[in-house]
């Protein structure tokens, strides 16, 4: 195999459609830019899914009468609670939480509010504050042990409030996702077409390397290799648009949350991690349309 | 002219036809018809007929452009028509072509555009540098191997063409009315060119319209019409009168 000769026509072609093969760079790395995007916001669910079940707690708050006698979950109901509690096999750690300790948190939480002022310790019930180590169904079973159970007053899941945080990730998810699809749909139409135009503007030099004995692979790979490298050039420029994404965009749209410790930031890790994804997608769909249209529409 | 029995291998038959006959799906007449025909090696045949008779297809089913629908062809020890798709390069590298309409690369030198035959088949580059000035040299256009196709004569054009297509030494040349396009004169240099090629021991296929080339060669003549063959003569004239 030549690869001089291989790398000169590869390079003729590109050169000989220039408007074409920037079309294609242009489409191939919007798709790619928006499979990034999705893919850096599927690794951004999975980790504030992580943080959460590190602090997501379900509480069990206690009846106001129990609240007030029990200051260490010392008494019957309290321990009887507790002990079904650890009983469950999706409970990892169960802590008290007196009405002096809750008001403390309250506290804090509302420092410089007029609401802080107007809470006693009393007003508040005494929490069993319980620590899942399997998040799917944990929930659930505490509800179900303690509901209606003398003592409690109600049962507070943290995760439904969260479950809103990440509603919200997975519809970034899913709109980005289908736009990627419609955007590569696009981008395999462009580089079909493009093999097409690109062996029709050398159909003379085809030509004369079918009926000299060129064998499959001197004829057609030039043409593979031209989409392959518009494919992986789309996929840096992509990875390029995702870090100047970051910089201006994403940075400063989760600022407020990120530094609340809400949701992990990106890094720019992430973005090394999601790029050899990127590429390998970009040279794929290109190698992949390249041949099917010489072998369909192409007669080489 | 069937020479049955004989093994293709190493023997002087370059081209064997066995009662082939090609059909085109929107044609209801065979452009062949039981066409049964041997050429040797280092033979120079004309082959002639009127528009239609069957010329094309000829051409193109030893090339393998196309395969018969009944018979078999043989050029050297390969079985044209059952040869495997991977195997048809080796085949077209035995085969020199050259054509009506020369079919230069015009953004390629007169050098580039016969080197451009070895490159694609994979030839380095010393040998590259070392054939393409001896093969310009023998088809007369030594020292233009740096000009372009636009700025040569048709003859030139055609010498370029004839340089590409042996270049990597064929046993066989198929010329496609390789003069349709030439002046007498210039046709008859390239006539004295093919017949130099021809005494390398290539065998030279002509298909022509070209009464006095033909007649002025007194070469082997195979008739074509209608699909059919109508007259082989080893030293023939066109058939002034037909």
């Amino acid at each position: 195999m030549r690869t001089d000769f291989v790398a000169r026509e590869v390079f003729t072609g590109l050169r000989r459609n220039v408007t074409m093969t920037i079309a294609m760079v242009l489409t191939t790395a919007i798709s790619l830019g928006l499979v990034g995007t999705g893919l850096l916001a599927v690794r951004t669910i999975d980790r504030t899914e992580q943080l959460y079940s590190d602090r997501v707690e379900v509480q069990v708050a206690l009846t106001s009468d129990v609240s007030a006698a029990d200051t260490d979950c010392s008494q019957a109901v309290c321990t009887a609670l507790r002990s079904k509690l650890e009983a469950l096999t999706q409970v990892e750690a169960v802590r008290y939480e007196n009405q002096q300790q809750a008001y403390e948190r309250y506290l804090q939480l509302f420092k410089g509010q007029a609401l802080a002022d107007l809470v006693r310790p009393q007003s508040l019930p005494s929490t069993l504050r319980v620590r899942l180590n399997d998040q799917e169904t944990g929930a659930q079973a505490v509800r179900q042990a303690t509901t209606g159970q003398v003592g409690v007053r109600n049962v507070i899941d943290q995760r439904e409030v969260v479950a809103r945080l990440f509603d919200f990730l997975g519809g970034v998810r899913d709109v980005t996702f289908g736009l990627a699809v419609v955007q590569a749909i696009a981008a395999l139409l462009l580089i079909s077409n493009t093999v097409q135009v690109s062996a029709f503007t050398r159909r003379t030099e085809v030509g004369v390397m079918r009926l000299v004995g060129a064998t499959r692979w001197y004829t057609q790979l030039p043409f593979l290799i031209e989409a392959v490298v518009t494919g992986v050039v789309g996929a840096l420029i992509a990875v390029g648009g995702l870090v100047i994404g970051k910089f201006l965009f994403i940075d400063q749209l989760l600022s407020g949350i990120v530094s609340n410790g809400v949701v992990p930031p990106v890094e720019v890790a992430d973005i090394i991690w999601v790029s050899p994804i990127l590429v390998m997608i970009g040279a794929a769909i290109a190698s992949v349309t390249g041949y099917a249209t010489l072998r369909l529409y192409v007669r080489l | 002219m069937l020479r049955a029995g004989r093994s293709a291998v190493s023997s002087p038959v370059v081209i064997r036809l066995e009662h082939v006959t090609k059909l085109y799906k929107t044609s209801t007449r065979p452009a062949l018809d039981q066409v049964s025909v041997t050429i040797d090696r280092g033979e120079f045949v004309f082959l002639i007929g009127p528009s239609g008779s069957g010329k094309s297809t000829f051409l193109r089913l030893l090339l393998r452009e196309d395969v018969p629908t009944k018979g078999d062809i043989y050029v050297s020890d390969l079985n044209v028509a059952k040869l495997p798709r991977r195997r048809v390069p080796r085949l077209r590298q035995r085969i020199g072509c050259v054509f009506q309409d020369f079919r230069l690369l015009s953004n390629k030198t007169v050098g580039g555009n016969v080197a451009f035959a070895l490159e694609v088949i994979g030839k380095s580059q010393s040998t590259v540098r070392k054939v393409v000035p001896e093969v310009l040299d023998l088809v007369g256009l030594a020292g233009k191997a740096d000009r372009m196709p636009h700025e040569l004569s048709g003859g030139e054009q055609q010498r370029v063409a004839i340089a590409r297509a042996f270049v990597n030494r064929p046993l066989v040349l198929l010329a496609d009315e390789p003069t349709g396009n030439l002046d007498p004169d210039t046709s008859q240099d390239i006539m004295l060119l093919l017949e130099r090629i021809n005494r390398t021991g290539t065998t030279v296929l002509m298909a022509t319209h070209d009464h006095s080339i033909v007649d002025s060669m007194r070469r082997r003549v195979v008739e074509l019409d209608m699909g059919h063959i109508v007259r082989d003569e080893s030293r023939g004239v066109y058939g002034v009168g037909r």
